[in-house]
Parts: C-alpha cells; structure tokens; sequence
C-alpha cells in the first residue's frame, strides 16, 4: 500500500500545498484580497476536519456518516459560551474536547455493537439527533443560527481576527498532520488499521480491537470539534446546518477524493473539493450539476485518491527506471535463445 | 385529547407508514440482494413526483400523472443501474455512500434547472376530494387512498416474492448470488429488473405524496433519511421487516409530533416543555433506532438467511 519512495510525487505536492498555503496570508495582504485568506482559511479548517475523519474512516475503517455532529458541537461550544459572555478561549476549547469526548464516548460505543450499513446508519442518526436539538434550541438562534458576538481569546490572540485565526488553524493542521504520520506508523496506529483489514485477526492476538477503534473514534471526534472552534471563530457564527449530513458526507468525499487512509490524502482531499467547487461556481451557478458525476467518477475509480494516483505516478517513474535496466540486461539473453532456435 | 383526534392521527401516521413502506421495500430489495446502499433513493421520490406534476400539467389526467412517474422513474433508474451501480456491486459500502452522494447532487441540481426553484403543485384527483367516514370520524378520502394503495402494494409485494418463481431468484439471489449465477439465472438481468422496481416503487411515492407535500428540489433528502431509519428498525434486506418497520415508524413519528408536546406541558414546566417538546418528538424515531440497534443490531425483523 504505502511505497517507500523518499522524493516523490506523493510527498512533494503535499509539501508544495503547506508551502502555498504558508504564502496565502502574505500574498492576500500585498494583492489586498481579504478574500483569499478567508476562503483558504476555510480550507484548513476542513483539512483539520476531513484529517480528523480520516483517523476513524481511513486508519480505522469506520464509516461515520454523522461526523459533521462533532463540528457542530465545537461551533456551539463558542457560540453558547460567548452568548453567556464567556470569551476565553481555553474554556471554548475546554468545553468543546470535554462534550465531544463525552458525546463520542457515547455515540462510539453505542455505534461500535453494529457493524457495516449498520454502522453508517446509526452515526448518521446520531448526527440527525444533535441537529434537531439545536435547530429547537430558540434561546440560541434555533435553524436560523447564532452570531458570536465575541469570539475566543487565546493566548493573548483574538480569534475574531481573520489573520489570526488563519495563523492558529494552520499551526495546528502542521501539527496535526505531524501527528497523524507518526501515529500511522506506531503500535497504536499498526492495531488500528490491522483491524480495518481483519479485527478477527487482531482479536486472535490478544488486542481488543473494539477498544482501539472507540478510541480512534473518540480522537477523532474531539479532533473535529477543535475544526469546529476555529469555523465558528473564522465565520462569526454558528448554525445547525454545520450538524447536517450533508456536511458529513461531503467531509467523507474530501477524504476518498484525497486518499483514504493517507497523511496528507484529506488535506488534497479538501483543497480539490473546495477549490473544483469555487472554480465551477465562477462558469455556472449549477456547478453541483458537473459536481456530481465528478464524485460518481472518483467512486467508480476506487478509492485511492489523488495519492494514490501521484504514488502511482512515483511508482511508474521508478519501475520505468528498473525495467530500463532490466531490459538491457535482458538482450542478450534473448539474442542467444534466438540464435539457438 | 378526544378518541377522534388520537384515531384521525393514527391513520395519518398509518398514510405516512405505508408512504415510507413504498420507498424502503425499493431500497431494502437492493440491498437485501446486491447490498447496494442507494443514497440516491429519495432522488428517485423526487423524479417521481415531478414528472407526475408535468404530465398532469400537460394531460389534467391523475392517471397519466401515475404512469408518467412510474415509467420515468423505471427509465432513470434502469439507466442508473447500467451507467453506474451494476459496477459497484462488489465494491464497499463507501464507493456506494461515494457514489450514490454524488448522483443525489445531480438530480438535485437537474431538477433546479429543468423545474426551477418555485415548487409545483399536483392537485387531489377529483375523485378522492371527498371525505370518508370512518367510524365517526371523516377522513380525507385521497389520504384513506394513499393507505389502500400501500397496503395492496405491501400484499402483492409479499405474493411477488412467496408465490412466484421470481421471488423465489430473489430470496435465493439474496442469500448466494453466485450460485443462483450459476444455475443459469441472468443475475445481471434480475439486478437491473430489482433496480427497476425499486424505482417504480420510489416513483409511487412520489405521485401519491405531491398533492399533500409540495413538489420541490431537495423533497428527497429527509425522507430518505426516515426511509433508511425504516430499513435498519425492520432489518435490512427483509421486505416483511420494512413493511413492519414502516408503520412503526410513520405511526411513532406522527404521534409523537401531534401528542409529545402537551404531553410534557403535563409533566414538566411550560417554558421547559416548549423547548424539549419539538425537539424530543424530532429525534423520536432516531431515539428508536439506536435503542433498536443497540438491543438488536440485526433489526427487529431480520431476513431469514437459512
């Protein structure tokens, strides 16, 4: 699955895309296009999203169809306490790992007795639970949504200002990132996806796989309530159509678009997403039209991802340069069986 | 709460049950047999109902309205079947979610630029304008309609598939595709002829609820949801189990909307009430599933695989 090349294609482009994304809120102050750092913030906010899904979807194998839940408990998280006029960040970002921990404890655990379309069904109720509760939430804005009036204070930072929340969210995408290619590879990560492939497996060996699965799912709901932090401070605002399953299926598109269960898969993921759309939208107003055959086509194509096809590329390139050699060693063999016939 | 209020309820919630029956005997089919999960399910609810509002348009016949919208839907979903599904038959249930998602994108977005934004209306056929009596109360005689249809669909669903040798490839399909494959069966021909059904089924649905909902982009998505909530309660793949579920569900729904709110004002403060009332009533059929699933994470009445 995962070729060992050192300089590819498959890490390059990923290491290019941090560097632009590095640029992107220089390049928005000198061309004086406020625009660019808002939309690209959006990005990095999704990438810490679909990065978060892709810990339980892609390492772990757990189709959850209700992850938009998590994003929405976060935005609320700020939106609720800044309408009590708390504005400290710490406890925005308390409160939002404390609840969704809890809530995906719960909803985990619950979801984790079933298995397959089940599995699907059950995170998607879940997801469909929290959003009835805050569409019916009057106090707080109810399906209209609610403005937050101050957002979180940091760290001496006010995440109110674009700027700064840009700088907050990609410093913690980069150190997401980081962590997700370390855990990929360490004994909790290697059980993880040992179980995606056969849990009877793992079990035979002595390791609880459920166990290591609630707790990828745990991880990565609390992960995606952090994304949902940085949107509410990034947009102003909370709503519950966060919490739709629209959302989370489009998180899950981002992930396969990208490649399941790489590092840097959902981060491409979500910048192809993001960026097609915006591209189309600039042609047609039915850009959802073009949109959807694109994703019937990823589907149809496998799940390797925009990756797996620049790993292929790598893969190609290295072989090309095997075979090359292979091949002329190989002529005079031939030549001889030839002249023998 | 008078007897006449909570009976007229129930028979709503038994009209919206064999409306839900209609569309998950169609999705549970698919994936009984091919364990497809077709997200694009409600598209074809919605296809239904907006070639039935054209051709009533066209015709002001509540018939051609009907056959519109069951051979428009046949068509699409066929075509469906061949375009794209019959190739992921194998695959994971994440290419169908994928894929699926995407389709239910492009019809939505069909649908907005062949019938516009402004929702369309398919009037009550005059025949069924009337009301019936029933047991002292009136009821709306095109809604007691809707609940004949669906039961007289639900019997021929369960002769189709117990009486006939077609439903007996269809149990056997569900249980061992290949050795059915394998005995000359043309499953390629069956799956598509499922999809089909389906379909029609979803299209049914679609023209029986236009004149009570409006005709509109995105009338698929919540039922949809409602629908798989249907499938999962009854156990998935098991007609019988859909039908069950079906009416579990649309009778829960509806009273639970029509009755939960006054019945936490009784137990509970005003304003607390008010809040939890709507919201509780909501997730009432959420709340079902996963107490369903936890308990029987097969579903109440799975499909006999023996």
């Amino acid at each position: 699955m995962q070729t060992k090349s050192s300089f590819g294609l498959a890490r390059i482009v990923p290491a290019i895309v941090l560097l632009l994304l590095a640029v992107v809120p220089f390049a928005a102050s000198y061309l004086e296009q406020p625009f660019y750092l808002t939309f690209f913030g959006r990005i990095i906010i999704y990438a810490i999203a679909a990065t978060a899904l892709n810990l339980a979807l892609g390492y772990g194998g757990l189709v959850s169809l209700g992850h938009s839940l998590f994003m929405g408990l976060g935005s609320y998280s700020v939106a609720i306490a800044a309408f009590h006029e708390v504005d400290s960040g710490l406890a925005h970002l308390a409160i939002t790992i404390v609840v969704c921990a809890l809530v995906g404890l719960v909803t985990g655990a619950i979801s984790l007795r079933t298995s397959g379309i089940a599995f699907i069904m059950i995170t998607l109720a879940f997801a469909q639970m929290g959003y009835f509760v805050f569409v019916s939430l009057k106090q707080y804005g109810g399906d209209d949504g609610i403005t937050i009036a101050s957002t979180s204070k940091l760290a001496g930072l006010d995440l109110g200002n674009t700027m700064t929340v840009y700088v907050v969210a990609f410093t913690v995408l980069l150190a997401l990132l980081l962590w997700m290619a370390r855990l990929r590879i360490s004994p909790f990560g290697m059980v993880l996806r040992g179980a995606r492939e056969n849990a009877r497996r793992i079990n035979a060996v002595g390791l609880p796989s459920k166990r290591y699965q609630l707790l990828a799912y745990v991880m990565s709901s609390v992960l995606c309530g952090i994304a949902g932090v940085l949107l509410a401070n990034l947009n102003a605002f909370a709503s519950p159509s966060t919490m739709s399953w629209m959302i989370s299926g489009e998180l899950i598109v981002m992930v396969v678009l990208g490649g399941l269960g790489s590092v840097f898969g959902p981060l491409l993921g979500v910048l192809a997403f993001l960026g097609i759309e915006e591209v189309l939208k600039a042609y047609t107003e039915h850009w959802m039209a073009v949109f959807g055959p694109l994703i019937v086509m990823v589907a149809l194509m496998g799940k390797a991802g925009i990756i797996g096809v620049l790993e292929k590329f790598d893969g190609r390139r290295k072989r090309g340069a095997a075979t090359a050699t292979a091949a002329t060693a190989a002529q005079p063999v031939a030549q001889a069986k030839e002249s023998a016939a | 709460m008078s007897l006449s209020l909570i009976l007229s309820q129930l028979l709503n919630g038994l009209q919206f049950g064999v409306l839900l029956f209609l569309l998950a005997a169609g999705l549970t089919l698919v994936f009984g047999i091919m364990s497809f999960v077709n997200l694009a399910h409600g598209s074809l609810y919605m296809l239904g109902a907006y070639f039935a509002a054209t051709a009533y348009n066209h015709t002001e016949s509540f018939t051609f309205a009907v056959v519109a919208a069951l051979a428009g839907c046949i068509v699409v979903g066929m075509l469906l079947e061949r375009i794209a599904v019959s190739r992921l038959y194998g695959r994971d249930h994440l290419d169908h979610v994928l894929a699926t998602f995407g389709m239910m994108m492009f019809f939505n977005e069909m649908a907005r630029i062949i019938w516009g934004v402004q929702p369309y209306f398919l009037p009550v056929p005059e025949m069924l304008s009337g009301t019936v009596d029933l047991l002292g109360i009136s009821y709306p005689a095109y809604r007691f309609a809707i609940i004949v249809v669906g039961l007289i669909v639900a019997v021929g669903a369960h002769l189709l598939m117990h009486k006939t040798r077609l439903g007996m490839l269809i149990r056997a399909g569900s249980v061992n595709p290949q050795m059915v494959g394998a005995l000359g069966v043309n499953i390629k021909l069956l799956n598509a002829f499922l999809f089909g059904l389906g379909a029609a089924l979803a299209g049914l649905a679609g023209v029986m609820s236009g004149p009570i909902l409006s005709v509109q982009v995105g009338m698929g998505e919540p039922v949809l949801i409602t629908t798989l909530v249907v499938i999962v309660i009854g156990g998935i793949g098991s007609v019988s189990g859909a039908f069950y579920a079906a009416l579990i569900v649309g009778i829960v729904d509806t009273m639970g909307r029509a009755f939960l709110p006054t019945l936490l004002r009784d137990m509970m403060s005003r304003e607390a009430a008010n809040a939890a009332g709507p919201a509780l009533a909501s997730m009432l059929i959420y709340i079902l599933m996963a107490v369903v699933l936890a308990l029987r994470p097969q579903g109440l009445f799975p499909a006999r695989r023996t």
